[in-house]
């Protein structure tokens, strides 16, 4: 039975508007930031390996390198927007917190045995966690990228990743961190595609509330 | 052994130890060429390899590039100055970076090489070696910061590019110093960053005349900008209003490239 058949449903906005176009903006700019960015790390590899070529953007350093900081001025003015918005709506505070340790425990355990069911507009401790931890990642990106771009005229901010060679890694580290977030979130957006939708309408149909049914 | 034969042997080695760095230059031709596959092959096209004519992408990010200077040249701060290391930390073998192997750099013969000085100053008698090396000398172990990502701490000795350029009576109100190299090389740097008191005209690297393949006779160096920045081999400087350009920057390294 469809619930909406039944009139026990209604539609609600999950995702105010600009939470959509910010959201989608950054998916554009951290595509940029890691294709190219691959390319990038290819020039001079930390690490034994490089990023297969396919998965590279710009063609070429030069290339690349421009791709990089062009995208970092749309990463980083979009998520100055939606770092204000989501602290002056109180949507940060209300959407991610609080997370507690045994809040975050229960729902793990609970999906752990897939017996965490998804509630449309409410985040569980463990998405919470995972989105707190992706706005940690993001601003440790951003400052060890600047770090990277200006090491000599930002050098207290160098200094404060150990130096040059050390903020390379630690960009690394956090574009590692991120992608596996992407990966984690990816994954649920298609166990869960109506989530995807929501993303997009910002508007998803979650059941009456009984209680409010009867007042 | 005669110094040419010497000369060789070392170079030889030299050419062994680069062979990684050559490998992944002709990988940059290579990716240069277009060739590409998978999902971003569309936009792989995008790598401004036609310039300031190519897509609206290649134009656009070009665009950003020009803007991104502007706010670097911002950035910068002329009292800045880089972090200096103590001499345990100076990176040895240092790596012999080119557009081309070793095979090809320049031969310069001391007893005719000469620096042209031209443009807006008011002295343009070339100079000699001998005469650069009777100017007072500054001497910096910086860090070399490669755009590829890579960095190494060197040792540089030379004439401050600020007192040479007052000594030739250069207009220090023009926008750009010029550099031309015996290698086809060429490049500039905006006036402020000509000025700054780090930035020389270097005749010795890690205390010895420079190495052929550090810059012999002759280099700028630069310890606020990427290592690209800093031509070896010069045999020309002048200041100008109008862009002299660079060889990697004609091709799309950003102009600027402050660190």
């Amino acid at each position: 039975m469809s619930p909406s058949a039944a009139g026990q449903s209604r539609v609600v906005v999950i995702h105010p508007l600009l939470v959509r176009v910010t959201h989608w903006i950054n998916a554009i700019a951290v595509f940029c930031m890691l294709f190219s960015g691959w390319a990038i790390y290819n020039a001079s590899p930390l690490f034994p390996f490089v990023f297969p070529k396919w998965a590279t953007l710009g063609g070429w350093l030069g290339g690349a390198l421009a791709w990089h900081f062009a995208a970092m001025w749309l990463f980083a003015l979009n998520g100055l927007v939606y770092a204000l918005y989501g602290l002056l709506s109180r949507h940060f505070v209300r959407s991610f917190l609080p997370v507690s340790p045994a809040a975050f425990w229960r729902d793990a355990t609970a999906a752990l045995k897939l017996r965490l069911t998804h509630r449309i507009g409410q985040y569980n401790a463990v998405q919470r966690l995972a989105y707190l931890v992706a706005f940690l990642l993001g601003i440790l990106l951003l400052a060890s990228g600047l770090a990277l771009w200006k090491p000599v005229q930002l050098q207290g901010l160098a200094n404060l990743f150990g130096g040059y060679e050390a903020a390379r890694r630690v960009h690394f580290l956090a574009m590692s961190g991120l992608v596996g977030f992407i990966l984690l979130h990816l994954t649920l957006v298609i166990l869960v595609p109506r989530t995807l939708v929501a993303m997009i309408t910002g508007r998803a149909r979650i059941p009456v509330d009984p209680v409010e049914v009867r007042s | 052994m005669s110094r040419d034969e010497n000369e060789a042997k070392r170079l030889s080695g030299l050419r062994r130890e680069i062979q990684p760095e050559l490998v992944k230059l002709e990988r940059r031709l290579f990716l240069r060429s277009g060739l590409s596959l998978g999902a971003l092959s569309l936009l792989s096209g995008c790598d401004l390899s036609t310039g300031a004519n190519g897509t609206v992408i290649d134009r656009a990010l070009w665009a950003m590039s020009r803007a991104n200077d502007r706010v670097q040249a911002w950035l910068f701060d002329p009292n800045t100055l880089a972090p200096t290391y103590p001499a345990s930390m100076i990176d040895t073998p240092f790596r012999f970076n080119a557009y081309y192997p070793p095979d090809n750099i320049p031969e310069i013969d001391e007893a005719t090489w000469k620096l042209d000085v031209g443009g807006l100053v008011a002295d343009k008698t070339p100079w000699t070696l001998q005469r650069l090396r009777a100017l007072p000398q500054e001497s910096q172990i910086t860090r070399h910061i490669c755009i590829e990502g890579w960095s190494q701490i060197g040792q540089w000795s030379g004439v401050p590019l600020r007192s040479f350029l007052e000594r030739v009576g250069a207009d220090l109100t023009a926008k750009y110093v010029g550099f031309k190299c015996a290698d086809r090389y060429y490049g500039s740097l905006d006036m402020p960053s000509a000025l700054h008191p780090q930035t020389v005209l270097a005749l010795d690297f890690g205390g010895v005349p420079l190495p052929l393949e550090y810059g012999y006779p002759l280099r700028v160096r630069v310890p606020t900008k990427l290592g690209f920045k800093s031509p070896k081999h010069i045999v020309s400087v002048f200041a100008t209003n109008d862009d002299p350009g660079g060889y990697w920057e004609d091709q799309g390294y950003n102009w600027f490239s402050g660190i």
